[in-house]
């Protein structure tokens, strides 16, 4: 198959800066020599390629949107989409660790956290020195988090943790846990506060989340607490605005998801085009024939549209207009577009599109993850007709 | 520490090269740093690394375009470039004389160069450079260490390692050899935009050699079957023999 050279049939290139590609290309780079090599074996085995995690330290993608004060690389949002975008090209796992170190941990530490958590843990994360989860759901909390039963409650010298989270991506290998509570009565969401917890200390626990069929480059876990005792620094002093903030934490991963999504629909797009222009049937490439002419076509209309979206939704980031809607609406269509891309790509592959040689039914397969993580495609629908209607439907 | 490293700005290796007339078409087509130029740019990085101090200068002759390969190697992690503006054609003596006016004055220990450029593989200006300074030379460098006044260089040769020592100052040519360059990280690409990078124009030195026309290689005639099983063999090594002159 040739080399991956992305997609980009509206020339965005020349919106991009040239700083922005070279970012890009850089990613793609490293993602070419580093993760494709053993990302199918680490999938097959179950593993996250955790060699691979001081190296992208190294890179610099870890938070790569915030501060250079921190040891974070101070990059705009565009050059941070395009980073999720060329990573998850290489596997949802891979983005998914990185989406949840720099959105779901370092970001709540940099925004809600102390000067003192930010210096003790930012750095760490930065460099990937340190690793970082984030729980929100729970067994019986997942779409409706607000509803949450883990509790802290304070204590004379601090906060006493109990409860327990499910479904955490890094929840087992993480060194520091965002963990978000309810410290009023249960249901209050403006009680619900986020707390920087070391995952050593006593009363934490975490078991791998068994069977999975998506995601399976990924750590993701389930995590139990028992009377966690911690002081009272450990409550992050600006998350005062209850349940909204690990929402706001939301907005951000989902940002980089879209572009995420995008990077997987490329990788299957890219694998297709080549497939069906190589395989010979009918005494003639597949590619040749109107039937998977009208298939790559359809990709391709659904990647540049997606492309579209996030370039847009970047730009608007970076001014500082994006509203939480507008990243509902290019989380929900570009998770939803890739889902379908992946799935077609595996169909044009015939019997080879279910080998692990090649890469779009292990796409199809984690983009199910993609589609229902950081809030359901139905529950983005909810959020854009809240918006629309003014009613909430939830 | 200083090194001097000289980088060529060329089509992607994987281009499919289109021909337009007496060049190649250009639109469309992603250029990037020679790759033996980034492996001396490697070589120049880790040179000054070892030695605690110094700098590493890029320098290019090109068009302003060129600028943005230079920036690709100050993400790299060199500390300045210039860029000396100039129509480059294919004559390699042309090129050397740019430079070498431009580094006629520097006084950096080691001036590398890739082995040759990835587009058109002449491998002379970096040993007409050399010349033009009357400094020593070594081609085709797999590695080597400064101790001294003097590098120790490697070169990979049929069946074994040459080792050459030559007094500094001294122009070397890199080879693939353990210079696997690094990946430029994220910091380094932000602060490439706040590393100097000079431009002017090249002092302007005549071609002598002038490319009239380029054109495709003829399309390869179809293959041609002789027969099948063992009986076709007779008749294959009779056209063998007598057609091909292979035999
Ligand atoms: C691989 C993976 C990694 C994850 N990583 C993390 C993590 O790191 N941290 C974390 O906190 N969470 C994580 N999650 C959890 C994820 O965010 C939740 O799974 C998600 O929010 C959905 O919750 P649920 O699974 O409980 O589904 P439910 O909320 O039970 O939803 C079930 C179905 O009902 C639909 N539904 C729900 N409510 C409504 C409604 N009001 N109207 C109509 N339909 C509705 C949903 O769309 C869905 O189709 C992860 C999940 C996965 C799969």
């Amino acid at each position: 198959m040739a080399r991956f050279e992305g997609i980009d049939f509206y020339d965005l290139d020349s919106l991009f800066t040239e700083e922005e590609r070279m970012i890009r290309d850089t990613v793609r780079a490293f993602v070419e020599d580093r993760v494709m090599p053993i990302i199918g074996e680490a999938y097959i085995e179950r593993k996250f390629p955790k060699q691979l995690i001081p190296e992208l330290g190294e890179l610099g993608v870890y938070g790569a949107n915030l501060p250079e004060k921190y040891g974070c690389a101070g990059l705009n949002n565009v050059s941070y989409g395009l980073i999720m975008q060329e990573l998850e090209r290489g596997d949802s796992g891979i983005r998914s660790f990185v989406s949840v170190q720099g959105a779901l941990v370092m970001y709540p530490i940099f925004a809600f956290g102390s000067e003192e958590h930010r210096t003790e843990w930012l750095p760490k994360l930065a460099t990937g020195e340190a690793i970082g989860c984030f729980g929100l759901t729970e067994p019986d909390y997942g779409s409706d988090p607000g509803g949450m039963i883990t509790t802290a409650k304070q204590t004379s010298d601090g906060w006493l943790l109990n409860g327990g989270k499910m479904w955490i991506t890094n929840g087992s290998m993480a060194d520091v846990a965002i963990i978000w509570a309810q410290t009023r009565e249960l249901g209050d969401v403006k009680g619900i506060r986020g707390f920087v917890v070391p995952t050593n200390t006593p009363g934490f626990s975490s078991r791998d989340q068994k069977g999975k069929l998506s995601l399976l480059a990924s750590d993701t876990s389930e995590i139990v607490l028992q009377d966690v005792e911690l002081p009272e620094s450990a409550v992050m002093p600006e998350s005062t605005g209850g349940l909204k903030h690990p929402l706001m934490c939301l907005t951000q991963a989902r940002y980089g998801i879209s572009w995420g999504a995008v990077g997987a629909a490329m990788a299957c797009f890219h694998e297709a085009l080549s497939y069906s222009k190589e395989r010979l049937m009918f005494g003639a490439p597949i590619g040749g024939k109107q039937i998977q002419q009208v298939r790559l076509a359809d990709m391709l209309t659904s990647i540049t549209t997606g492309q579209l979206l996030t370039y847009r939704l970047g730009r608007m980031k970076d001014e500082g207009t994006m509203t939480p809607q507008q990243v509902s609406l290019a989380k929900r269509a570009n998770a939803d577009m890739a889902t379908n891309v992946a799935r077609e790509a595996r169909r044009l592959l015939g019997a080879n599109g279910i080998l692990v040689e090649y890469n779009s039914m292990r796409h199809m397969a984690n983009l199910e993850s993609v589609y229902t993580y950081e809030g359901t495609h139905d529950i983005h629908s909810l959020i854009l007709g809240q918006k629309l209607t003014g009613l909430s439907a939830f | 520490m200083n090194v001097t490293v000289c980088v060529k700005r060329v089509p992607d290796t994987e281009t499919r090269v289109r021909i337009d007339g007496t060049g190649i078409e250009t639109t469309g087509v992603k250029f990037i740093v020679s790759p033996y130029d980034e492996f001396a740019v490697e070589a120049a990085l880790r040179t000054k690394e070892a030695a605690g101090d110094g700098a590493v200068s890029l320098l290019s002759l090109g068009d302003a375009s060129t600028a943005e390969s230079l920036r690709a190697g100050l993400a790299m992690g060199a500390d300045s470039a210039l860029l000396l503006t100039a129509d480059v054609g294919l004559d390699g003596l042309a090129t050397a004389k740019a430079l070498a006016n431009e580094l006629q004055g520097s006084d950096d220990a080691l001036i590398l160069f890739g082995v040759k450029a990835a587009d058109d593989d002449q491998q002379q200006v970096g040993p007409m450079v050399a010349t033009l300074l009357n400094r020593p030379c070594v081609t085709g460098v797999a590695s080597f260490e400064v101790q001294g006044d003097m590098a120790v260089c490697h070169r990979e040769v049929e069946g074994g390692v040459e080792v050459i020592e030559v007094d500094l100052p001294a122009v070397l040519t890199i080879t693939k050899g353990e210079y696997e360059p690094r990946y430029a990280s994220l910091k380094g690409i932000m602060a490439a935009k706040r590393k100097p990078l000079e431009e002017k124009e090249a002092t302007s030195v005549p071609e002598r050699l002038r490319v009239d026309r380029l054109s495709e290689p003829p399309a390869r005639a179809a293959g041609r079957i002789v027969g099948e099983g063992p009986d076709a063999v007779p008749e294959l090594l009779r056209l063998l023999r007598e057609e091909a002159n292979a035999l």
